[in-house]
């Protein structure tokens, strides 16, 4: 199809002599997002981890097969990893704000991106940044307080402002409400579903509820491998796999 | 005596141990009941008893008796009238003749007399030391075996004296240092009331020469501290400057860079940097470094001492960059890998990660470690004595030969010296000097280290 935008064939991950993904294959369509499932430990972070090469970091883990992004191959030795990632934002677990100015969080990537040539075009870029994770009202006073003052949604929310003022075309997101109460929650799918307009997501969450919620398609890992994917609705109503049916219903896992 | 002494002591702690042990079965036997504690416990009971009143006696008799005996022989020493007598000599001399009979020979008779009276309060002395050794473990043993009953709960008892031994050891250190603090104030204090403390902090000559006897020709000494304090800054910052970017950047490479495999080689090796004796330091700066100064120096125009400021610095450099790269390694590594993970993720390569967020992150850490290495700087002796010199220049220049605080307190006790005149005194003033700055160093040091732990933890 012509508009995949993460074409994964055959990937395979090893965390020193354990394999933790076994060939997993998935088309990942653009301007959509995507949910990974499955019980703990199953590999979905690793998968994850493997589409901005944040797997590099460690040392024992490798990683084979192929993953193309715009039809270009980034499991390879000559890959761009910065600018790759640069394309690719991620929001982690755990809201992770640098210990600096909310300010200096969100400019922290066009800066180091050399996306802007002045003081007013930077302010710009973390203005409309904060304002399209939902935290500008609430922090345009004390932009220059620490980030880390902030509560875990806010701190989350400057997390996904943080990943969008490098202007990525894809941001992966881990479990990115599971720190948070529901309130919190509630806001940051509602941010999803309009994040949806401009970027391709990728979100791996452990709430059945949520993954309905906010994803047009499912994926369903099961001890490293890839068992299910489709269109959510069919996932969650119609799943083809025992494995799936038995999961979602929350029979395991 | 040491040694039957100790046979003594070590008899007692055997028998009183077997001795409450069975006592306390049979007890138990007797009164048909099962005791409170395992056996062992009402042994080491019984033992403890014995032990450590028999200890105290041995310590106070170690410690006093020779000075006892001392005085009672002076005091009944026959003076002949109008002969002038040294004390220490005179003691030393009936000691001699004492322990050596054939040194008798030649000496007068009030001396031999003395000797005699001394050997034979020796005598004495053991005799009752022995006895009171064995009746003070006797009675202790006494003591406890009254207690050996089952329904005495011994292991709580024994854990009690525990720690109360352990509150013992422990306190002996922190009475030490409370000591030294002590004698240190005192005897400066001393210092202070023949040289102003103002003379000393704010005055710029250093001329620590003094008439030792009567009539001596030479000039009054002038205490002015300020070119030691100022030598010793100098050679810190020489150290500074080589150690802190040398130790940054080890710290920066093994903490974010090097391979597992590298970084356990080369920490260890590091470590070893920081164990070599400083004398060894010392004299590799004399013998390779301050040739290679002055040389240096001579080949852009200026002219080195031998010893000199660069030379000590640069290898106290060196010695301290362990301090600075393990301390800082640690640090750097306790920086929360998710903060790695965000600044990678949005596409900082590693360099951008490391100045814009692990350093940021981890200064305060870093900030306590150069405090620290500092702290070590100023108080390190061995390299300063041998390579920097002791004249008291008030210089900028690293190539002269300056000295320092550590310095001129060595060369201020070097030689047989009274502690009674403002010399050898100076050495308690600078020594106070040099406590305080460090104390106030490590204290700062260790205050930031812990509140950025705490930040992260
Ligand atoms: N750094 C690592 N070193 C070694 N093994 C790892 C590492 N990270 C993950 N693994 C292993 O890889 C497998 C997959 O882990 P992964 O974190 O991808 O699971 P997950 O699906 O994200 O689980 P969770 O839902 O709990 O986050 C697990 O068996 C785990 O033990
Ligand atoms: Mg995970």
């Amino acid at each position: 199809m012509s508009n995949s935008k993460i074409l994964a064939n055959g990937v395979d991950v090893y965390y020193g002599s354990k394999q933790a993904l076994f060939g997993i294959s998935m088309d990942i369509k653009e301007k959509e997002v995507t949910a990974l499932i499955g019980p703990s430990g199953c590999g979905k972070s690793t998968f994850l981890r493997c589409i901005n090469r944040m797997n590099d970091l460690i040392e024992i883990c490798k990683v084979s097969g192929s993953i193309k992004v715009d039809n270009e191959e980034i499991i390879s030795e000559k890959t761009d990893v910065v600018s790759l990632r640069s394309k690719i934002g991620m929001v982690f677990q755990k809201p992770n704000p640098f210990p600096k100015s909310i300010f200096d969080n969100v400019a922290y990537g066009p800066t180091i991106h050399g996306l802007v040539d002045s003081k007013n075009e930077l302010e710009e870029i973390v203005h409309s940044s904060l304002k399209k994770a939902g935290l500008f009202d609430e922090v345009k006073d004390r932009l220059n307080e620490p980030g880390t003052s902030l509560s875990g949604g806010q701190q989350q929310r400057l997390c996904i402002a943080r990943a969008i003022a490098v202007n990525p075309e894809i941001i992966l997101m881990d479990e990115p409400c599971s720190a948070l109460d529901p309130i919190a929650t509630a806001i940051i799918e509602e941010l999803i579903d309009e994040l949806r307009l401009n970027y391709t997501i990728i979100i791996v969450t452990h709430s059945m509820q949520q993954a309905a919620r906010v994803s047009q398609k499912t994926c369903f890992f099961h001890l490293g491998e890839l068992i299910e994917t489709g269109e959510t609705n069919k996932i969650f109503t119609n799943p083809d796999n025992t494995k799936t049916q038995d999961y979602i219903t929350g029979r395991f896992g | 005596m040491f040694f039957w002494s100790l046979v003594l002591i070590a008899v007692g702690i055997f028998s009183s141990f077997i001795y409450g042990r069975s006592r306390i079965n049979l007890n138990s036997k007797k009164q048909g009941t099962k005791s409170k504690s395992l056996p062992t416990y009402y042994a080491q009971y019984v033992l403890i008893w014995c032990l450590f009143p028999a200890l105290i006696v041995y310590f106070s008799w170690a410690i006093f008796q020779e000075q006892i005996i001392q005085n009672i022989v002076i005091s009944n020493f026959e003076y002949i009238e109008g002969a002038v007598y040294n004390e220490g000599l005179l003691l030393a001399e009936i000691r001699n003749v004492a322990n050596n009979p054939s040194f008798a020979d030649g000496k007068s008779i009030e001396i031999i007399n003395a000797a005699a009276h001394y050997s034979s309060l020796r005598q004495i002395s053991q005799i009752s030391f022995y006895t009171s050794i064995i009746i003070i473990m006797l009675l202790g043993a006494l003591y406890a075996s009254q207690k050996l009953k089952p329904e005495f709960h011994a292991q709580h008892t024994i854990e009690k004296y525990i720690q109360y031994i352990l509150i013992f050891c422990s306190s002996v250190a922190i009475f030490t240092t409370i000591g030294i603090v002590f004698s240190l104030i005192f005897e400066s204090l001393r210092f202070f009331a023949e040289v102003s403390i103002f003379e000393f902090l704010f005055s710029t000559e250093w001329y620590p020469f003094i008439p030792i006897r009567e009539g001596q020709t030479a000039a009054e000494g002038s205490f002015g501290a300020v070119p030691i304090f100022a030598g010793t800054f100098l050679v810190m910052v020489v150290a500074m400057c080589v150690a802190a970017p040398l130790g940054l950047l080890t710290a920066i490479y093994l903490a974010e860079y090097a391979s597992q495999r590298v970084r356990k080689i080369v920490k260890p090796l590091l470590e070893i940097l920081a164990g070599i004796p400083t004398i060894v330091y010392g004299f590799f700066a004399f013998v390779s470094v301050a040739p290679f100064v002055k040389a240096f120096g001579q080949s852009i125009g200026i002219d080195a001492s031998p010893t000199s400021a660069l030379a000590a610095g640069m290898v106290m450099g060196v010695m301290i960059i362990p301090f600075i790269s393990s301390l800082s390694d640690d640090v750097i590594n306790s920086v929360p890998q998710s903060l790695r993970e965000a600044s990678l993720g949005i596409g900082a390569n590693k360099a951008e990660t490391i100045k814009k967020v692990i350093l940021p992150a981890a200064l305060p850490g870093i900030v306590g470690a150069f405090l620290l290495a500092i702290s070590r700087a100023i108080g390190e002796t061995m390299i300063v004595v041998v390579a920097a010199g002791t004249a008291p220049n008030l210089t900028g220049n690293p190539f002269e030969n300056v000295t320092t605080v550590t310095v001129q307190i060595v060369v201020a006790l070097i030689g047989d010296q009274e502690f009674d005149n403002p010399r050898t005194l100076s050495a308690f003033a600078l020594g106070l000097v040099l406590f305080v700055i460090t104390l106030f160093l490590n204290i700062i040091a260790l205050q930031i280290v812990k509140r950025y732990r705490e930040r992260y933890e």
